[in-house]
């Protein structure tokens, strides 16, 4: 009797997790699958790469460029300073009240993207910010050529209000995992603090400084909220230009082009995430 | 610091000057939203008036769409956290429990989201929404759904964190042979064990469910970010009092998160 009562119970387990598959299924899998595929249909649901060509005309290439360059120029900004708070952060002890307040802060601000984030900035930098207005009495004109807060240039500065803290709670424990039992071995060894850092430190971290920095293109590449709560119409970069097909569907004259943007998007968020992931596997080796 | 330095370690002038370089340039935003709040219009004087109209019958009649939001937006949260605590913590405990082979399909599946942005994935939820709005009808709630998913990755993270140095296996084993049958074992045993995990996690989907605009915006739905844009147009003031208040909140709250994961480490080196 016994052997069919434990053959049951797995079946009955299995059940239990019928609850998170169809969730999974029906909020995760189907509507990435339909954002994917839709650019693959015209309007009456006929197969048609008409909207997938769209990504090539140069409209829509010059946006992926924008995405591009102001995901690739935060990033790199972002990852560079960031690095260095971590550096400065390693001469702090681990539990003291300066790195976990440091930490703790930086874990908000790298969740802080968004409408928020948009409205911190149009008080600082905008027309009336506060950093503007001071510079003005001073004699500096911010927006001697035109206001660019609104425009794609304007993305940069509250991007990197959210990749720097990013940087700091990806890269830190990195730099925490360097030993300082590496450092005594390459001083008795004859090395100097320059030695350290490009013949030890720097293969060990590089891994997982350039999987971070992947993982900050990543991150602003996929951010719509600030963007959009800055910039309210037209479509500079391409989760603007998602807004605009789906409000009015007719960008270009095609529909259902938000389907095929979305698809550009995903391989680009496929290729670096996985990029992302392979350094990541590099760096667990000295994380131990 | 009189040891000499080996290696990684920076000097005191190269850590003081950029940390507090970095932090002056990050405290610069923050301190421009609170200026902005005291401002009396364009006249450059300052007023307390926009923080006590709040407090002000005769004019906060018109933050009615904002208090209609704010309670959308708590809805949302309960949501949410439900989907956090009902659907996705008993299955990590029951693949943890009975089909360790499947940790690594869960562990993907609950990441994916991070490659998936909410600015695609809504470009799917569309057709989903108008499905789900002839079931469900249109009211806010069910937009928890979508958001259970937004915060799969981070709710997952909390409670595996914890998870992981929880041999529950071993606890739910020693619980069975000490008689007692599987409710026990989940309630008594299991859960006051995840404590830490549990409160992680529904901290931080609370967080990034109040910070949810994309999905919001895009399927037409209230909540307390679309509001927030909208009244920015008729009253700013309000709006940067209102982003203030939500992010020390959010700040409060991951502070928490924090701290939980802290007092966590210490006790299990001690």
């Amino acid at each position: 009797m016994t052997a069919p009562a434990r053959r049951r119970r797995p079946n009955l387990a299995v059940l239990g997790l019928t609850p998170f598959a169809l969730y999974v299924l029906l909020f995760l899998a189907v509507p990435t699958v339909l954002a994917v595929t839709t650019g693959f249909f015209d309007k009456k649901g006929g197969f048609t790469l008409d909207n997938v060509s769209a990504l090539f005309t140069p409209q829509v290439l010059s946006t992926f460029l924008s995405s591009f360059w102001v995901s690739g120029v935060t990033a790199v900004v972002g990852a560079v300073v960031g690095a260095l708070v971590c550096y400065a952060l390693l001469g702090t002890r681990p539990e003291g009240a300066l790195r976990q307040s440091i930490n703790s802060a930086s874990s908000v601000l790298a969740q802080f993207g968004g409408v928020m984030l948009a409205f911190a900035f149009i008080a600082t930098i905008g027309v009336q910010g506060i950093i503007t207005v001071t510079l003005k009495n001073l004699g500096v004109d911010l927006y001697a050529d035109g206001v660019w807060l609104y425009q794609v240039p304007g993305l940069l500065l509250p991007y990197l209000y959210f990749q720097v803290p990013l940087m700091v709670i990806t890269f830190l424990p990195a730099l925490e995992g360097l030993k300082p039992q590496w450092a005594e071995a390459n001083a008795t060894l004859g090395g100097s603090r320059l030695t350290f850092w490009v013949r030890v430190a720097g293969p060990i971290l590089a891994p997982s400084f350039f999987g971070s920095l992947l993982l900050l293109f990543a991150n602003a590449f996929s951010s719509y909220a600030t963007a959009a709560a800055l910039i309210s119409q037209g479509s500079q970069i391409v989760p603007l230009q998602i807004r605009s097909a789906l409000i009015s569907e007719t960008v270009l004259g095609r529909s259902n082009l938000a389907g095929a943007l979305a698809l550009g998007m995903i391989v680009v968020m496929v290729v670096v995430m996985f990029g992302y992931s392979l350094l990541q596997s590099k760096t667990a080796r000295w994380q131990r | 610091m009189s040891s000499p330095r080996l290696g990684a370690t920076p000097s005191r002038t190269a850590r003081t000057i950029i940390l507090s370089l970095v932090g002056l340039l990050f405290a610069v935003p923050i301190l421009a939203m609170i200026e902005f709040t005291f401002r009396d219009g364009l006249s450059g004087s300052y007023t307390l008036t926009h923080w006590t109209n709040l407090a002000n019958p005769a004019v906060n009649a018109k933050y009615a769409p904002l208090a209609t939001a704010l309670a959308n937006s708590g809805v949302l949260v309960v949501v949410t956290v439900l989907l956090v605590l009902v659907v996705l913590l008993p299955t990590m405990i029951l693949v943890e429990l009975r089909f360790p082979r499947l940790r690594r399909v869960l562990e993907f599946i609950c990441i994916v989201p991070i490659t998936v942005p909410a600015i695609v994935l809504v470009v799917g939820l569309v057709p989903v929404y108008s499905v789900v709005v002839k079931v469900a009808g249109s009211s806010i709630w069910s937009l928890g759904f979508a958001y259970g998913i937004t915060v799969l990755p981070y709710a997952y993270r909390a409670i595996q964190a914890n998870l992981g140095t929880v041999d529950v296996v071993t606890l739910s084993e020693a619980a069975r042979s000490l008689g007692a049958g599987w409710a026990t074992v989940l309630l008594r045993v299991i859960l006051p064990n995840l404590r830490r995990g549990i409160l992680a996690a529904a901290f931080i989907s609370i967080a990034v469910v109040l910070g949810e605009f994309t999905i919001a915006s895009l399927l037409n739905r209230v909540n307390l970010q679309t509001a927030l844009v909208l009244i920015s147009k008729s009253d700013p003031y309000v709006a940067v009092i209102f982003s203030l208040l939500a992010l020390a909140f959010a700040f409060v709250l991951l502070l928490l998160i924090g701290r939980l994961s802290t007092v966590g480490s210490r006790r299990r080196k001690a």
